[in-house]
């Protein structure tokens, strides 16, 4: 399919990106294109002008700042899932990065890019969810922080505001005694998560002392399975940790497509949270 | 050492995996302008109006027109195989004029100097649509008062073959099976969208098309538009892939021609995956109601087949024949008294149904050996027991089946028992049955596909029986060049097999000439001037004999110009390694130098032209008929219903083999094909005839990351129809793989009461059936 015109920008700065942006209310960022050119593509958007923001080194990068980890937005997945710091201090993310799509969309698809589109099915935005990340927002009004928990709003909408610029992601270090998992279940290799699930659990002493844990696809946002994160603490890793996933679907609103009607997606949530989280308690 | 039988690598790779070589979809002409299409968003309206004056004034557009503009000239697209006396085969516009009856019906274009310019005008255009309701169920279709897709009513034909005496065979019989299953439709999905390029000179004309059958394509556009044939060139330049999909007269390639006699200039479309997803025609589309009656020990005493087949919209260039390819399949290898096929082709408001890989036969292929599995496991026997009770044995072939085919060759009890000792059948029973003992959740079943195909099409006398309107023949021309190469044109035209590289071996073995030396050259009518195109596993054994025959007539040919350099008679030549040598002696005389002589052919014998070349065309008498034993184990998870196919074992018996490798890769592709079928790929269309699935994302085609890997093996057991022993690989794996693949998972959810899963066997369905048996 072919787009409708559009015009093209690639700044050399931040703060000339934000600038470009500032003047154009129809203008759009620019990160990997792997979502937003289908989109354009299918003549699903018509935006005037696409500000490249690819290149900029202030979105460049994964850097060890002490107690987080900060992702530039212009991480690719390739980038991300490779990154020495990130395998050492934040698992999680390169694992659930690497059962994203193909090492061609790998490498061309960004970690700020899957945040700021913001689709519940992307696997970057529950781990981000789940570990309690923080996004750095900039505009030509400044910079600020984003809680995980407040930036994703709806389907493919998040607090982003018109004219901000994602430039990374604060991603805490969580202490020793933690042990990660991303189960994904899909139809084929490369195929988007009809659900995931993103879990963090700490033990000691055989128990399971704290967990975090965020589903994919579940609602039109990640969302955080807290009745399960409850109920697993304390527990030891017998019986009643199915019990607890159990819960797992209780807030959520799953959307029924092609691929899974809501009840089985329910259904799904129940069973992987379960395998995650015996697989992340199993990792430590 | 020969060349045929060699794992020859294939000469067209590096252009093919490059991509350096000539597509249609990279060719370019001087002053080309592009053509966009508008389409219908409609399963089925009247069209009340279509204003294009919107679209004519912007940027970079040379034209605009509606279906109605076109009326006058466009014809109607042709069907080659009206199957009945009576069939209804309806008008076609290329452009829709007055109704549209499926979503992707092109309702108007555009044709502008570039490819976006065009694609942005066709915003311009306004299109208003009476809704007219949709006819999406092949049943609801049939009953009475239905909406009608076209005036004549829903039903495109309805026929009935029986042999034996059906009604005896299931009075009184100890076991009665009796099912359902549907075959959904699938989407091709070749690796190059389709792609057309139309020029003239004001006289005659020349189109490129990525397709499979430029000769046939060229006779049927010159009835379709009224160009004279012989003032029509075709070309299939490299085309990346078909399966079946571009075995058409398409209405892309017969508006390309009228726009290019418009408007004077080159006129070039592109298709878009999306675009091709909805009007690329589709495959598969039945139901299927089997009932199979047997003997207590399971042998078969008849066989009742009635198919409604989903014929879409309108009926394209073979579409109602195709399930009738399954016609004679569905006994397969089976013996029994009585047999009955019953078929009726029903209109429907979606994209027309026409070849795809198997067309019919896989179909066919999977109903028996689906139900077979279901006399197993009604009668409480090992599948592989029941189907050796009915086989055909080895030692009966000849064997002329009950719905009428002679098999001329065939060893089931080979394959199957090679098959089994790679598989490790017995410790894969007995993993299964602990597996159900502990209630593993994870379960493992076991699936089985002793299959057999007809391929090779096609005997043209059995076609004109079958009411089809070409015959099957294939003709192949070899010329030894002045230097002493060697220059074949083949009437086959391959897009993607490696016929240059299998004809080469031919060739080679038969003129003594370096592989290296032998050029194949295919897919222009002005070069090719006769053949009937690449589909129906037909190619190596129809045009590769044919290619063979023309060798065998060079070689005598050369004989007499070697008998007259040596003063010998031609019957005290021996011919080897590319020479003639007069028997007991040293004299001899090569076939290069024997080229130079026949092209200076200033010493001639008498009665011989100048020039060692010859052609010939070959018309087999009967169809091949491949078979083998696919094995397939796979896990399901009960709780996420979710399959992993653990191991797959193919052993075909093709016949003589020319190179192993190209064989290899057909079964690797066809079983990769046949498991899409089982688990993944499915053209869904709602209750309003919206394509749910018109992108790759909905549309899943499997990747190597998602199959197993194969174990291929072979028995061979040589077709005696054709000289060169062969029966044709195309299609045996798609064929094979699909019932073995459902065959495995229904198998491991046996336990739980499930007799099938609809396929796609998705992990929902799977999910949903274990759900459903749960106490
Ligand atoms: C075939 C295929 C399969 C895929 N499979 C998966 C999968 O399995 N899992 C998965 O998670 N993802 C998958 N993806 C999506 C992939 O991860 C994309 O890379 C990602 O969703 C978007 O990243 P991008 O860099 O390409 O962003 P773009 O497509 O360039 O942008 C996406 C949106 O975000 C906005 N945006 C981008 N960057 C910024 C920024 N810095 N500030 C503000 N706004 C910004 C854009 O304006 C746009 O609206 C798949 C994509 C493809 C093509």
């Amino acid at each position: 399919m072919i787009p409708a015109q559009f015009g093209y920008t690639r700044p050399g700065s931040l703060a000339e990106a934000c600038q470009e942006l500032a003047a154009d209310e129809e203008a759009k960022v620019l990160a990997g294109g792997q979502s937003l050119l289908p989109l354009l593509r299918m003549r699903l958007a018509y935006p005037t002008k696409l500000v490249d923001v690819g290149r900029l080194p202030e979105l460049a990068g994964v850097h060890d700042r002490g107690d987080h980890v900060f992702i530039g937005a212009m991480a690719t997945h390739d980038e991300v899932l490779r990154s020495g710091v990130v395998n050492a201090d934040c698992p999680l993310v390169a694992l659930a990065t690497a059962t994203v799509a193909d090492p061609a969309v790998r490498h061309r698809g960004t970690f700020g890019g899957s945040l700021a589109h913001a689709d519940p099915a992307g696997d970057v935005p529950a781990v981000v969810l789940a570990l309690d990340g923080v996004l750095v927002a900039r505009s030509a009004d400044g910079e600020r922080d984003i809680p995980a928990a407040e930036f994703f709003v709806d389907y493919l909408e998040s607090s982003l505001r018109q004219g901000e610029i994602l430039v990374g992601v604060k991603i805490p270090k969580l202490g020793a005694g933690w042990g990660f998992h991303y189960e994904k279940f899909q139809r084929t290799a490369q195929a988007w998560a009809i659900v995931g699930v993103a879990a963090a659990v700490r033990r000691s002493n055989g128990a399971i002392q704290e967990s975090r844990i965020a589903l994919t696809n579940m609602a039109p946002t990640p969302v955080r399975a807290h009745a399960t994160e409850t109920a697993l603490a304390g527990m030891d890793l017998g019986g009643e940790v199915r019990q607890a996933c159990a819960e797992a679907a209780a807030d959520t609103s799953p959307p029924g497509d092609l691929h899974a009607q809501p009840d089985y997606r329910r259904h799904l949530a129940r069973v992987l949270t379960h395998r995650a989280v015996r697989k992340a308690a199993g990792s430590v | 050492m020969t060349e045929v039988g060699r794992p020859r690598k294939r000469k067209e790779d590096a252009r093919l995996l490059t991509g350096r070589t000539q597509w249609t979809d990279n060719l370019r002409q001087p002053g080309m302008l592009h053509v966009a299409f508008l389409r219908s968003p409609m399963a089925h309206a009247r069209i009340t109006r279509v204003d294009v004056s919107g679209a004519r004034g912007l940027p970079g557009v040379v034209a605009a027109f509606g279906g109605q503009d076109l009326a006058g000239e466009q014809g109607s697209l042709p069907c080659a195989w009206p199957v009945t006396e009576d069939v209804i085969i309806p008008d076609h516009p290329p452009m829709a004029v007055s109704e549209v009856r499926y979503v992707g019906e092109a309702v108007a274009c555009v044709v502008a100097t570039d490819r976006y310019l065009a694609a942005d005008a066709l915003e311009a255009i306004e299109v208003d649509y009476e809704p007219l309701p949709a006819v999406i169920d092949l049943a609801e279709a049939l009953a009475e008062g239905s909406p009608k897709v076209h005036e004549e009513g829903n039903k495109a034909y309805s026929m009935k073959i029986t042999t034996g005496d059906i009604d005896a065979a299931f009075q009184d019989a100890p076991v009665v099976i009796d099912r359902t299953y549907v075959q959904q439709r699938l989407i091709g999905a070749a690796m190059e969208p389709r792609a057309v390029v139309a020029t003239t000179d004001g006289d005659s004309f020349t189109l490129w098309s990525s397709t499979q059958i430029p000769h046939v394509l060229r006779v049927m556009l010159a009835l379709t538009t009224g160009i004279p044939e012989h003032k029509l060139r075709v070309i299939a330049p490299d085309v990346g892939g078909g399966f079946g999909t571009k075995l058409q007269v398409t209405a892309e390639e017969v508006l390309c021609l009228l726009l290019t006699r418009r408007l004077g200039k080159p006129i070039k479309w592109n298709e878009s995956r999306s675009e091709g997803n909805l009007t690329v025609h589709q495959g598969r589309g039945q139901i299927q109601h089997i009932r199979l009656a047997a003997e207590a020990d399971g042998r078969i005493r008849g066989l009742q087949v009635d198919l409604l087949a989903d014929m879409g919209a309108y009926l394209v260039l073979l579409t109602p024949g195709i399930p009738l390819l399954g016609a004679t399949m569905f006994n397969a290898i089976y013996k029994m008294d009585a047999y009955e096929f019953g078929c009726t082709g029903v209109f429907t408001t979606k994209m027309p149904t026409d070849a795809y890989r198997g067309a019919g036969r896989p179909e066919a292929t999977f109903g028996i050996e689906r139900i077979m599995d279901e006399l197993a496991a009604e009668l409480n026997v090992d599948p592989l027991e029941v189907r050796r009770r009915n086989w055909i044995k080895h030692e009966e072939f000849p064997y002329t089946t009950i719905s009428g085919l002679t098999y001329d060759s065939g060893n089931y009890e080979a394959a199957t028992e090679k098959a089994l000792s790679l598989f490790g059948y017995d410790k894969l029973r007995a993993e299964q049955s602990d597996r159900r003992d502990r209630g593993d959740p994870v379960q493992l079943g076991i699936g089985v596909s002793t299959f057999t195909e007809m391929c090779g099409l096609a005997p043209s006398k059995l076609l004109g029986a079958a009411r089809f309107a070409a015959g099957g023949w294939e003709h192949g021309s070899v010329r030894m060049l002045p230097t002493g190469k060697v220059e074949v044109i083949t009437g086959t035209s391959p897009h993607g097999q490696g016929h240059v590289t299998a004809w080469s071996q031919i060739v080679a073995d038969a003129l003594g000439v370096p592989f290296e030396d032998v050029a194949v050259v295919h897919g222009d009518t002005a070069i090719s001037h006769k053949g009937l195109d690449t589909y129906g596993s037909r190619s190596l054994v129809v045009g590769g004999v044919a290619v063979l025959q023309a060798c065998e007539k060079v070689r005598e040919k050369a004989r007499r110009l070697a008998a007259h350099a040596l003063e010998c008679s031609p019957e005290d030549l021996d011919f080897a390694e590319g020479a003639f040598t007069v028997r007991g002696t040293d004299s001899r005389r090569t076939i290069q130098e024997l080229a130079f002589a026949a092209f200076t052919a200033h010493d001639l014998p008498d009665g011989v032209e100048p020039s060692l070349d010859s052609d010939a065309t070959f018309d087999p008498d009967n169809y091949s008929f491949p078979h083998g034993t696919h094995l397939c184990a796979a896990e399901v998870d009960t709780e996420t219903g979710l399959v992993k196919i653990r191991s797959y074992v193919a052993v075909d018996d093709i016949g003589k083999v020319v190179n192993p490798m190209i064989v290899e890769g057909q079964v690797h592709g066809g079983i990769a094909q046949g498991i899409a079928q089982a688990l993944f790929e499915e053209a869904v269309y709602d209750a309003e005839g919206n394509l749910l699935t018109s992108t790759l994302a909905d549309y899943l085609v499997p990747s190597a990351a998602d199959l197993p890997d194969f174990t291929t093996d072979r028995t061979e057991t040589p077709a005696t129809s054709n000289p060169l022993g062969a029966k044709g690989v195309g299609e045996a794996g798609t064929i094979a793989s699909t019932p073995a693949v459902v065959n495995a998972i229904v198998d491991a959810l046996r336990p739980y009461g499930v007799q099938d899963i609809t396929m796609p066997c998705t992990p929902e369905r799977i999910w949903r059936a274990v759900e459903g048996a749960r106490p």
